[in-house]
C-alpha cells in the first residue's frame, strides 16, 4: 500500500488550498489533488478576491501575491434598454494598505496560492482526477484517482470539488441540483491598455472599479452581469440562474454578447480584444441547498457545500473561511485521535456560528423569492429609469408636476399596494 | 545495469504561442512552459529500457530554475533522477553550446555512474533543429543514431544496441557500439498516463542543481551567447499560399463541391502503382 497521509484534500481552489494551507502548516501530511493542468487553470471567478478572509490564511498576502487592482470604487448600474440609474461608492481608504478587496485573475492567483501551501509542505499532485471516495466500514479512507495505482489513503478526505461535487452527491451527501439552484455565469477576459483603463474608469495607477449589472443587462432574467477592470484587462460577464435561461430559452453567450453590445456597456470596452472565454456553474441554492457537510472521516467545503452569498456576490471568501475551519477541525481530530462524524462536527458548528453560516442564513429565501417574482427586475428596474429620466428631463414642466406624472405612472392604487409589499418583502428577505 | 541519461529541454508551448509581429520571434511570455513533446517519447523509451534491462534512468536538462518543472514531468514518466544545470552564463546558447554546456554535465554524472547510452527527443519544437544530440556525440566522441524508431536489443556485456531507423522511405536496421547516443522519433512509443506513485514521487522530488562552477574543466568562453556563433540575421513569415478556391453555400452544397473536386483530382490520393 501506498504511503498513508493525515489528510486528502480534493480540489486546489480556493477552499482547498485554504484548507492544505493550514494543514501543512500545522504539521500535518497533506495531499492536495488537482484534476487541472495547474490550479486555477479551471478555476473561473468574476474576480473579486476578498482581503480579510485571504489574511486570515497568509497574513499580508498582498504585498507579494499576483493581484490585478485594489478596488477603490464599487458602482452598482439598474439598466434598462437605453439608458441607467447608477449609484457607487469610491473612498480612498480602500487604495491603501490593508485595502478591502482585490480584483484578481484565477488562472494566477489560484497557482501562487498553491504554491504558498507546498511552501508550507503540502504535496500537491496536478492532472489527476478523484474518481470516487473509499469507504470502509461506512467510513472515508480514501479516495480513488484515475491512475494506474490510483488509491490513496487518509485519516481524513476533504471535498473541495466545487459546485457539483460529484463526490459529496456519490456519498449521498446531496442531490443533483436544480437549474434553480445554479446560476450559469459566462465571462470574458478582454484585453485593453492599462492607460486607456485608467482614463475610462477614472483611476489612478493601482486603482480598481467594480460595476454590478442589474436589470436589461440579464434581460430581466433573475442575475447580475458585471464589469470589472484588470491591472491591462477587463473582466465582464453575467450570470443568472440555470432555470431563468432555459425558461426564457436563451443561451448563456448570447446574453454575454448583449450585454457587450449594451449602449451602457459597450463604450467603455471599445477597442478590447477578447483574450480568454470562461464559463462555470456557481451554486446559489443558498441555506435551504446545503447538504450534509460532515461524515465519518469526511468534510465538504467551499462550492462543493453550496458556500455562496448570490447577493453580496460573495463566495471565494466563504470559502476560504470553510477550508480554514476545516483544517482547524482537522488538527484538533488528529490531536485527539478521533475522524468520526461525532468529532468532524466541530467544523460544522464553528462554520455555522461564524459570519459564514449567520449570511448563509440571512439570505436563505434572497434567491428564490427573487426567482419567484420576476417583476422586480423586469418591471421595477425599467420605471426607476424612467422616473429618473421623466425627473431630470428639463422640458419646462415644473418638478411638482413631474412628480405627479412619475407617481401616476407607477400604476393604479392596487398595484401601488403590490409594489410596496414587494419592496416590503425583498427589504425582509435580505433583512 | 544500464545507465541511461536522457537529455530534455523545457520548451514554451508552440502550439498557443503568440508571434511578436514586428520582429516574427515568439513572445515567450504568451505561452506556458512544457515539457519539449519528443523528449518524453525519449525519457519513456528510457523507461522501458530500465524495465527491460534493469538498471537507472537520469534526465538532464539546462535551463532557468522553472525547468524543474518539465525534470519532474520526467520523474512523472519514471525517470530516476534528474540533473539541472543552470548559470546566468549559460544564457544565451545556441546549439554548439549548448552540447558542449550538456557535454560537461554528462562527464560529472558519467564519473559517479558511467553512461552507456544517451537518448535525446527528434528535436525541440522552438527550435527544430534537432543539432543538440548529435552535437553531444559528436563532443563524447560516440557514435550518434538519429531518427531512431524502436530499439531492437541493448547488450551491455558485447557492448553493442541494435535500433530501427526511421528513413523518408523506409526502415534500416543499424548496430552501433556502447557508449552511443540515440535520437528518437514520436513514433517509438506511446507516453502513458502516469500511475499515480510516481506522481507522488514527483510532487516531493528535487533534482540535482549545478551551476557552471560545479562542472569541470570548463571553457567560460564556449558556454551561453559568447559560445554561441549562429547568427540570426532575419526571421520571415512564409509567404500565405496563393491562389485556391473557396467553396461557397451551404453545408450540403459545399460538401457536393468538394466531393466532384476530390473525385476529378483522385490521382492526387493514390499511392505509386495503384490506378
Amino acid at each position: 500500500m501506498s504511503e498513508k497521509f493525515d489528510a486528502i484534500v480534493v480540489g486546489a481552489g480556493p477552499a482547498g488550498t485554504s484548507c492544505a494551507h493550514d494543514l501543512a502548516k500545522g504539521g500535518a501530511h497533506v495531499l492536495l489533488l488537482e484534476r487541472g493542468e495547474y490550479p486555477g487553470s479551471k478555476n473561473v471567478m468574476g474576480g473579486v478576491l476578498y482581503r480579510k478572509m485571504m489574511e486570515d490564511i497568509i497574513p499580508e498576502f498582498y504585498k507579494e501575491a499576483p493581484l490585478e487592482r485594489p478596488i477603490v470604487e464599487q458602482r452598482f448600474m439598474m439598466m434598462d434598454k437605453e439608458s441607467a440609474v447608477t449609484f457607487s461608492y469610491k473612498g480612498m481608504e480602500w487604495g491603501k494598505e490593508p485595502y478591502n478587496n482585490f480584483t484578481v485573475l484565477r488562472a494566477k492567483f489560484d497557482q501562487w496560492f498553491a504554491d504558498k501551501a507546498v511552501q508550507q509542505g503540502a504535496i500537491l499532485i496536478n492532472e489527476t482526477v478523484v474518481l470516487e471516495c473509499i469507504v470502509e466500514n461506512g467510513k472515508v479512507v480514501g479516495v480513488r484517482t484515475d491512475r494506474p495505482n490510483g488509491d490513496v489513503y487518509a485519516d481524513v478526505v476533504v471535498l473541495a470539488d466545487g459546485v457539483n461535487s460529484l463526490l459529496a452527491q456519490s456519498l449521498g451527501f446531496h442531490k443533483e441540483y436544480r437549474p434553480d439552484e445554479v446560476a450559469l455565469a459566462t465571462m470574458e477576459i478582454l484585453k485593453l491598455d492599462k492607460k486607456v483603463i485608467e482614463d475610462r474608469f477614472n483611476l489612478e495607477d493601482n486603482q480598481g472599479c467594480t460595476i454590478e449589472l442589474f436589470g436589461d443587462a440579464t434581460k430581466g432574467i433573475l442575475g447580475t452581469g458585471f464589469l470589472y477592470t484588470n491591472k491591462d484587462t477587463l473582466s465582464i460577464g453575467v450570470g443568472t440562474l440555470l432555470s431563468g435561461l432555459i425558461k426564457h430559452k436563451i443561451k448563456p453567450y448570447e446574453l454575454l454578447e448583449y450585454v457587450k453590445a449594451h449602449p451602457m456597456i459597450r463604450t467603455l470596452i471599445q477597442g478590447s480584444e477578447p483574450q480568454e472565454y470562461l464559463a462555470h456553474l456557481i451554486p446559489e441554492g443558498g441555506y435551504h441547498s446545503m447538504g450534509r457537510i460532515v461524515g465519518d472521516g469526511v468534510i465538504v467545503i467551499g462550492d462543493a457545500s453550496q458556500l455562496v452569498n448570490a447577493i453580496h456576490r460573495e463566495g471565494s471568501n466563504l470559502a476560504m473561511t470553510s477550508g480554514r475551519l476545516a483544517a482547524e477541525t482537522i488538527l484538533l481530530a488528529k490531536e485527539a485521535g478521533d475522524f468520526s462524524e461525532k468529532a468532524l462536527d466541530h467544523y460544522r458548528v464553528r462554520l455555522l456560528e461564524g459570519f459564514v453560516g449567520q449570511d448563509m442564513k440571512k439570505y436563505k429565501d434572497s434567491t428564490h423569492h427573487f426567482d419567484r417574482n420576476p417583476h422586480y427586475f423586469d418591471q421595477y428596474i425599467p420605471m426607476l429609469n424612467k422616473a429618473a429620466s421623466q425627473m431630470f428631463t428639463v422640458d419646462g414642466q415644473s418638478k411638482w408636476e413631474k412628480q405627479k406624472k412619475i407617481w401616476k405612472d407607477l400604476g393604479t392604487p392596487k398595484e401601488k399596494m403590490k409594489m410596496a409589499r414587494d419592496m416590503y418583502r425583498a427589504w425582509k428577505v435580505v433583512k | 545495469m544500464l545507465h541511461i541519461v536522457a537529455c530534455i529541454k523545457q520548451v514554451p508551448d508552440t502550439k498557443i504561442i503568440k508571434m511578436n509581429p514586428k520582429t516574427n520571434t515568439m513572445d515567450r511570455r504568451t505561452a506556458p512552459a512544457i515539457l519539449n513533446p519528443y523528449d518524453a517519447h525519449a525519457v519513456e523509451e528510457a523507461v522501458r529500457l530500465r524495465e527491460r534491462y534493469g538498471g537507472t534512468v537520469s534526465v538532464l536538462t539546462m535551463g532557468p530554475p522553472p525547468a524543474v518543472k518539465a525534470i519532474k514531468k520526467c520523474i512523472e514518466i519514471g525517470a530516476d533522477e534528474g540533473y539541472l544545470i543552470t548559470d546566468r552564463r549559460f544564457a544565451g546558447a545556441d546549439t554548439l553550446a549548448t552540447s558542449y554546456a550538456l557535454t560537461k554535465a554528462l562527464n560529472k554524472i558519467s564519473k559517479e555512474n558511467p553512461v552507456d547510452l544517451i537518448i535525446c527527443g527528434k528535436m525541440s519544437i522552438d527550435g527544430d533543429t534537432g543539432q543538440v544530440g548529435p552535437g553531444i556525440a559528436r563532443r563524447l566522441d560516440i557514435p550518434p543514431l538519429t531518427s531512431v524508431n524502436k530499439v531492437i536489443e541493448i547488450n551491455k556485456q558485447e557492448g553493442k544496441a541494435i535500433v530501427q531507423r526511421k528513413l523518408e522511405d523506409g526502415y534500416e536496421v543499424v548496430q552501433s557500439t556502447l557508449p552511443c547516443l540515440f535520437s528518437v522519433e514520436k513514433t517509438i512509443n506511446e507516453v502513458p498516463y502516469a500511475p499515480f506513485p510516481n506522481m507522488l514521487k514527483a510532487a516531493k522530488y528535487n533534482p540535482y542543481i549545478w551551476s557552471v562552477d560545479d562542472l569541470e574543466d570548463v571553457d567560460i568562453k564556449q558556454l551561453g551567447l559568447k559560445g554561441s556563433p549562429t547568427i540570426v540575421s532575419k526571421v520571415w513569415a512564409p509567404p500565405k499560399p496563393e491562389g485556391g478556391t473557396m467553396l461557397e453555400g451551404n453545408r450540403q452544397e459545399q460538401v457536393e463541391q468538394l466531393l466532384s473536386v476530390l473525385l476529378e483530382k483522385k490521382e492526387l490520393f493514390m499511392t505509386k502503382g495503384e490506378s
